[in-house]
């Protein structure tokens, strides 16, 4: 994907300590892909458009909240200015008001406060759970392509460490603010009220807090972009060790893989220092700048008490309310880590978001035509097709191909002749560069997911089983079918017994105890699968490479009567199973070279008769006898 | 037996739950701590005098008040707006200092805990990876070491300094007015018995939940891994839904947690307030009275509000400390299993079965033993294994194999999908280990060899052939001594048929694995091999290693093999008669057990059961079939 590179932040590049190679300046290598300006703000308002009643609901919270705590300086002047004097004219009333007071704001705040933590975390957590399930569902949307490309250590990045750094700004960063501001506004609204000049200084020390806050967000704007990246970057060798430890072990790397993983983490350890120091800069000049405004303040007021132009109520009063002006200055700190923390994140989020599927779901989706027969088959054709990869390099050149449908259709050829690739075309997992793929006269563009899958299922070698039982990896192949029916297809396929034999048969788990399987029996899972769905063509991308050959016989037996009226797709390179196909194609250099019955091309003496006398020469040990 | 002490399982919900106090669990932290202890402790000394510096200054207002305010006296005031700025300074500057002190020392101890924990993973048994989903293993990488720093920088520190602060702020209420004092620390019992409350019930959510991310991550990190399956069979909204039903569910467990903060900050918000409003009320009686002076008010309750973040902070702590102790425990839940041991023998293989180490003493006659006679070549002698996870009573996968590959010969071992080969394998390089029995390389017990040497002697190929982020030529030397160079490189591309390589846009430099240029099944498998067999090994592992290789490659593949295997003493698994024939002899592995050791030709004729693998036909089905 050369998405252009200009859009990306040239501040991450710029940060960019010396050590890791900037490769050829792929946003993919970068880990930076590219989103449109402004993502980021309009992600986090989509987020909290459908919240916005309970926003205003914990914003209501947490204003009375602060009015109730806010209000104790007031009555402590109220009680020194007029409940001592009036005490003294023994008037107990002003002391009454302000006991009844004080105790009615205490346990106001503390229930407010109770009301907003429940309400805020609501919002919260449904945000996330939007922003989750967004980012799950989209990584699910796009290409496998784009997966090939974007690993699973940042994906999981993305959903785990980005998402958590934004629930931090939420959950207590946004509270901060809110408490900031509200407190700031209310202070600075009694303390002019108390006194104008006082309050007027107090508000004039928020224009160098301001410009110290700016130069903050700016400096750890750019850190935290760093340390994002450089936890991924953490995450994705630390998921790629464990995914592949056993040839870790075997090969010896554990060594080798300490001190890559040490390098970068620490370039992590270093990058996160300096958030902390930034940090600790921050809350130096915020302090000082606090706590010469308080100092300046108090000798104001204390020389006008001396001077008897103020009241000493006013004075107490205005001090308690300096020390409290300042106390969330830390906090105000605090709120803008989570907020550059998250902005980064939200960004590379924002950036994932905004990768188009390169194999998009229609708009208006199509139907299938009905089938005219009984039988489940339909017709292929490949209209004038024509495909290079993204990254470059034409894999296949132009071509036109039909398939009948009910045909089986076995495609042979060295590796890397395209076979491959002109499976994932058919079930498209990509799309072509140009031309069409036609499923009985329908563009597969056209069809919705389950439309398209109900006519095209692809088994590939690689039998990846996800946690769960057997009967619920089988089952992905038809989510809402019973037990007979998984068991009908494990049985069709030859893999009932080893499942049966498994600890608690159908409901091993298999991750748990005794739940090893083979790669041999991952296939046949794989394969009950592919049963299981009932599609209209069926493609077999080398299904069969890890069966032993007792295996791979009953898989073809099963085949005969499977793929009776089906149309198929098999691709292998051990060619039993041209036995059971109508129509050999050769592929060669992305190019069909032949095309006919296997019986013709045997007889032959092009490539399908040279390959097949090697591979009856490989078989010829069990016929010597 | 096992030689991990059943952990808890990553997914397992039955997880028994040792409730450890949370100061116990955090006290495991002290190891990664005591190198940056002098730090900590002079940063918390730092901190509390920080803190102690915002308690003098409301003394300095009461002195100014009750002072040159009530004197009149202009000059008095000056002084003290100095002494306020001159601890303002002071304050800020020592705060600033506490986090100057940790910001690296603990970035520091953040980077220890995860390098340990990557280590220790790349350590600990296969069987351990087996069981554990490494989305689990992943967060326990990431945020829980996250939580983790998070807890030595703020709440270890404030929960130290927010008491002494407190203390000192009640010993200073306290000499001011005593009465006072005392109204304002009436709240103390009635606080510190709903905290001990809150920790209770918040530790256990606050597991649930890391556990549900952990869930979660491995979701994830599968539906990424299986794209294809889940494109191919367009199950991507099922696979959504579970994501969705997953993500309430820490959604629910993450609003219990909130429920609980809210009720902890709400009794922290009222109780100590309530108390402040009755000590206002009784001062200003006071006051009134003449018995306090209106400056001394005035300190006692700005002492008061200078403590209140102190008082209002530790629900917060609580809860941060909480889920430190929680991610602790699920940090060492990993570090606890016991990594691979070296070259001592594990404990309980010999012990495990009686009648297996008397098998050891006395083999029973293997087939090449008897005409053999030597120690050489790769010897399994009444091997037997059984995973450690599995139940003692079960019966094992491999139950007493004898088995004698002679130097320099090469074995092909057949047996049915899922007969255990792969085990086997796996055997050889101590990937597992032998539950009895034993497997000598040249006569000697490789249990007696260190894991990093016999690694070195035996060279693998697995039938899933996994290349590492690097480059080719990088991948493939993997399996060389480092002083190999591009002559071996070259020689092995060539036996492997991995030509293509040259063809790629940066030749050998072309980065591969996860994170670099996606090669097919049958390009990884060459290239798996190369790596197996560049460093001219004395022995050679290779299971099912043409699986996805098409005929004419296979054929050219063979060729070449067959002359490094020449002087290599191999076993090769294979499912295949082409396979077979690079081999000199070949073993049948059929329930647990070698029944059958001999030439292709051989076993052929013997073994029903071999006939039947290498055709697939049974003498009817062969009629059936003409």
């Amino acid at each position: 994907m050369t998405a252009p590179t200009t859009t990306a932040p040239t501040d991450d590049s710029r940060d960019r300590p010396a050590d890791p190679p900037p490769k050829d300046g792929d946003p993919f290598d970068r880990d930076a892909l590219p989103a449109p300006p402004r993502a980021t703000a309009t992600l986090l308002r989509s987020l909290l458009a459908p919240m916005r009643a309970r926003v205003v609901l914990a914003a209501v919270l947490l204003l009375l909240q602060q009015a109730a705590v806010q209000a104790g300086p007031m009555l402590v002047a109220y009680a020194i200015d007029r409940a001592v004097p009036a005490f003294r004219a023994d008037d107990h009333g002003p002391l009454i008001a302000v006991a009844a007071a004080y105790a009615l704001c205490s346990v106001a705040a503390g229930a407010l406060q109770y009301g907003f933590v429940r309400t805020s975390a609501r919002v919260n957590q449904d945000v996330l759970l939007d922003l989750r399930g967004r980012i799950f569902r989209h990584a699910q949307a796009l290409s496998v392509d784009f997966h090939e490309r974007y690993t699973s250590g940042r994906l999981i990045s993305r959903s785990t460490t980005d998402v958590e750094s934004l629930r931090e700004l939420l959950s207590e960063g946004l509270q901060e603010l809110v408490t900031v501001i509200l407190s700031f506004v209310y202070i600075s609204t009694m303390l002019l009220w108390l006194d104008l000049g006082l309050g007027a200084v107090a508000v004039a020390s928020f224009v160098p807090l301001y410009l110290l806050i700016r130069l903050y967000r700016r400096r750890a704007g750019r850190i935290f972009a760093v340390r994002s990246t450089a936890i991924a970057a953490v995450i994705v060798k630390f998921a790629e060790t464990m995914n592949g430890i056993r040839p870790v072990r075997a090969f010896r790397r554990e060594a080798v893989n300490d001190s890559a993983f040490h390098a970068l983490n620490s370039r992590h350890e270093r990058v996160n220092g300096d958030a902390i120091l930034e940090m600790a800069r921050y809350v130096v000049g915020s302090r000082l700048v606090a706590n010469t405004a308080v100092a300046g303040i108090v000798l104001w007021g204390a020389y006008r008490v001396a001077s008897g132009s103020l009241a000493l109520g006013v004075l107490a009063a205005a001090v308690l309310y300096l020390r409290r002006l300042y106390d969330p200055i830390d906090r105000l700190g605090m709120f803008l880590n989570s907020y550059q923390s998250a902005a980064a994140s939200m960004e590379k989020i924002a950036g994932l978001l905004a990768q188009v599927p390169s194999v998009p779901e229609p708009a208006q989706p199509r139907e299938l035509p009905a089938l005219t027969s009984e039988l489940p088959g339909r017709e292929v054709v490949f209209d004038d097709v024509r495909f290079a990869y993204r990254t470059g390099g034409e894999v296949l050149p132009s071509f036109s191909l039909t398939l009948p449908a009910g045909q089986t259709v076995a495609v042979v050829g060295s590796t890397g002749a395209g076979k491959s690739t002109l499976a994932k075309l058919l079930a498209r997992f990509y799309d072509p560069t140009t031309g069409r793929v036609l499923l009985d006269g329908v563009d597969l563009r056209e069809l919705s997911v389950p439309e398209l899958r109900r006519g095209v299922v692809m088994v590939t070698q690689e039998a990846f089983l996800f946690s769960g039982t057997v009967a619920e990896n089988i089952a992905i192949g038809r989510p809402d079918a019973s037990r007979e029916d998984i068991e009908r297809a494990a049985k069709a396929i030859g893999a009932h017994d080893f499942i049966s034999s498994l600890p608690d048969g159908y409901d091993t788990d298999v991750r748990k105890r005794g739940g090893r399987i083979s790669a041999g029996q991952r296939q046949l899972v794989a394969f009950a699968r592919a049963l299981l769905a009932d599609p209209a063509v069926l493609i077999l991308d080398e299904a069969t490479s890890s069966l032993d050959v007792p295996g791979e016989r009953a898989v073809q037996r099963a085949m005969h009567t499977v793929l009776r009226g089906r149309t198929a797709v098999v691709i292998a390179h051990r060619l039993s199973t041209v036995e059971i196909a109508d129509r050999v194609l050769v592929m060669e250099h992305g190019r069909i070279v032949e095309d006919g019955s296997p019986d013709r091309l045997v007889t032959d003496t092009g490539r399908f008769a040279d390959l097949h006398r090697a591979w009856r020469d490989s078989l010829v040990q069990e016929h010597a006898e | 037996m096992p030689t991990t002490p059943a952990p808890a399982e990553g997914t397992d919900e039955t997880r028994p739950t040792r409730s450890r106090s949370a100061v116990r669990s955090l006290l495991r932290l002290w190891p990664y701590v005591k190198p940056v202890r002098g730090r900590l402790g002079v940063a918390a000394v730092v901190a509390v005098a920080a803190s102690c510096t915002g308690l003098v200054i409301p003394l300095v207002l009461k002195w100014i008040v009750d002072g040159p305010v009530a004197d009149r006296s202009t000059g008095g005031v000056w002084l003290g707006a100095l002494y306020l700025l001159l601890l303002g300074v002071a304050e800020a500057v020592l705060f600033g200092l506490r986090r100057w002190l940790v910001a690296r020392p603990l970035a520091g101890v953040e980077a220890a805990m995860r390098a340990d924990l990557y280590r220790h993973l790349q350590r600990l048994p296969i069987a351990f990876h087996d069981r554990w989903a490494s989305g689990q293993l992943l967060s326990r990488g990431t945020t829980d070491l996250m939580l983790l720093r998070m807890f030595l920088a703020f709440p270890l520190t404030f929960l130290l300094v927010n008491s002494v602060t407190i203390l000192v702020g009640v010993l200073i209420m306290l000499a001011q007015d005593w009465t006072l004092g005392l109204v304002l620390l009436a709240p103390a019992l009635p606080v510190m018995v709903v905290c001990w409350l809150f920790e209770k019930r918040y530790s256990r959510v606050a597991r649930q939940a890391q556990d549900q991310v952990g869930d979660l991550t491995t979701l994830v990190e599968e539906s990424v891994l299986g794209i294809r399956i889940i494109k191919g069979f367009g199950r991507h909204r099922s696979q959504a839904l579970a994501f969705r039903d997953l993500s309430r569910t820490l959604r629910g467990t993450e609003l219990a947690k909130a429920r609980l903060l809210a009720g902890i900050y709400a009794a922290i918000t009222t109780l100590p307030e309530l108390a402040v409003g009755a000590a206002l009320v009784l001062g200003t009686v006071q006051v009134a009275d003449g018995s306090l002076s209106a400056g001394t008010l005035v300190a006692f309750l700005s002492t008061a509000l200078a403590l209140r973040w102190p008082v209002e902070s530790i629900g917060f702590l609580l809860a941060m400390s909480q889920e430190a102790a929680t991610a602790t425990e699920r940090y060492f839940e990993v570090m606890d299993a016991a990594p691979e041991s070296d070259t001592a023998p594990v404990s309980g293989a010999v012990s495990a079965s009686g009648a297996a180490s008397a098998s050891v003493v006395a083999p029973t006659s293997g087939a090449g033993r008897a005409r053999d006679g030597g120690h050489g070549g790769l010897r399994f002698d009444g091997v037997r294994f059984r995973y450690p996870d599995a139940e003692s009573d079960s019966v094992p996968v491999l139950d007493g194999i004898d088995l004698h590959i002679r130097p320099g010969e090469t074995m092909a071992l057949v047996g049915g999908t899922g007969s255990g080969k792969t085990t086997l394998t796996a055997l050889v390089p101590r990937l597992h280990e032998v539950t009895a029995g034993r497997i000598t390389l040249d006569g000697v017990d490789i249990t007696a060899i260190p894991r990093e040497e016999l690694r070195a002697l035996v060279a693998v190929a697995f039938e899933e052939p996994t290349l590492f982020s690097a480059g080719v030529g990088e991948n493939v030397l993997m399996g060389a001594p480092d002083t190999a160079g591009e002559a071996d490189l070259a020689r092995a591309l060539a036996v492997a048929q991995a030509d293509f390589v040259h063809a790629l846009p940066h030749g050998t430099d072309t980065q591969v694995g996860e994170q670099g240029l996606s090669l097919s099944g049958g390009q990884r498998q060459r290239l798996a091999l190369a790596r197996a067999v560049v460093g001219t090994p004395r022995f050679l592992v290779l299971d099912d290693p043409l699986s996805a290789l098409d005929v004419h490659t296979e054929a050219l593949v063979e060729a070449a093999l067959r002359r490094v295997l020449a002087g290599t003493t191999a076993l090769v698994v294979a499912h295949r008669p082409s396979t077979v024939l690079l081999a000199d002899r070949v073993a049948l592995l059929s329930g647990g057990r070698i029944t059958a050791v001999g030439t292709h030709h051989e076993l052929l004729r013997t073994s029903a059961e071999y006939a039947w693998l290498m055709s697939g036909r049974t003498e009817t089905s062969e009629r059936e079939n003409r």
